[in-house]
């Protein structure tokens, strides 16, 4: 018998999903909150009884990056690494790491002020895909069709001007099915896939509402998740793909928390059940 | 046990555990459940959705 440490910060469905399957593998399971675990210099892994191995499950990318810091300090194996889960987590590092793999990616453009961003769309012309390079489910993620749109937008970001307003993460707008695939794996392994359907606008975040439908996995997005994952340093993950009208997939993101309550329901396979015995085996390698 | 915001009854399930979140049905607000032990259970104001939340 094995013990899995689940850590979370807000208790969702996924996490009870994963204990459940491990008690179900019969494997022992510590439910930790990282809001209330107190970590110092001169913790060891001995102080603390995470088990085999940690998953880390926080919903505050911040908080799960940093506890993972933690965690490898002391060597206690956690999944995802902390490597994995700081590129994962900030789109500009993922994009530049899909694209240092030769991995078909959406052209990305990248500026460091407003006042640039603005120089580089009058060169390359609009629409272009503004997106927050911290943040998830579709927040901030805006198509600037013409100037009126981008002055707002940047006259609100030069506002507000938190640090990661600074950043200016530009994408070319993919024309593709109103859907993308998120594909989840498990150590380089695709283990379940699903199309997210538009529920209307152009985005085709769960989060927001879009339609999650099975997606049986082609050979096509099986090597292209498989790469994606290696190039982000393998765990679990969640890519995210698009069928490009001209190019076929590309591949726009990799989620490091990778959510899959609605996936889990019309799935094949137990996806909490495979991810509990990835990590375990991961360990014992 | 009732709402701490608006006063109406919450329906706390007995398989809840602490670290979820119970919303209440009339004003919406959320509790993240902090302790729980048998049918005392003790809530704190959740946290809201922050710049960094998500997958």
């Amino acid at each position: 018998m094995s013990k899995v440490c689940i850590v979370f910060d807000r208790l969702r469905t996924e996490e009870k999903m994963l204990q459940k399957e491990a008690y179900n593998l019969g494997h022992d399971t510590l439910m930790l909150d990282a809001k209330i675990t107190q970590v110092n210099t001169d913790s060891k892994k001995e102080d603390f009884d995470l088990g085999d191995v940690v998953l880390e499950r926080c919903v505050s990318y911040f908080r799960g990056l940093h506890f993972t810091a933690s965690l490898e300090f002391m060597d206690i194996p956690v999944l995802n690494k902390f490597e994995v889960a700081n590129i994962c987590g900030n789109k500009m590092f993922m994009t530049l790491l899909l694209k240092k793999n030769n991995i078909p990616t959406p052209k990305t453009y990248f500026s460091f002020s407003s006042e640039s961003a603005a120089e580089n769309l009058d060169k390359v012309g609009f629409p272009l895909v503004i997106k927050p390079v911290i943040g998830s489910w579709g927040r901030g993620v805006m198509p600037l069709k013409d100037k009126d749109a981008m002055e707002a937008v940047f006259e609100i970001r030069d506002i507000t001007d938190s640090p990661h307003d600074r950043i200016y993460y530009l994408q070319e707008l993919i024309q593709r099915p109103p859907r993308d695939i998120r594909v989840i794996t498990a150590g380089d392994e695709p283990i379940a896939a699903m199309y997210r359907k538009s529920s209307g606008g152009f985005k085709t975040n769960i989060a927001l509402g879009a339609d999650p439908e099975i997606c049986e996995i082609t050979k096509e997005m099986e090597d292209m998740a498989v790469k994606a994952s290696k190039a982000m340093g393998g765990g679990i993950l969640g890519i995210d793909m698009m069928e490009d009208d001209e190019r076929g997939l590309v591949v726009h993101e990799v989620n490091n928390t990778v959510e899959f309550k609605g996936l889990a329901r019309v799935a094949q396979r137990n996806i909490p059940k495979e991810m509990i015995e990835f990590a375990l085996k991961h360990v014992r390698k | 046990m009732n709402c701490p915001e608006c006063d109406a009854i919450l329906n706390i399930p007995d398989d809840a555990s602490v670290g979820e979140i119970i919303s209440c049905p009339d004003c919406g607000a959320d509790f993240e459940i902090s302790k729980k032990e048998g049918s005392n259970v003790e809530l704190k104001q959740a946290e809201t959705v922050g710049e960094d939340w998500g997958e």
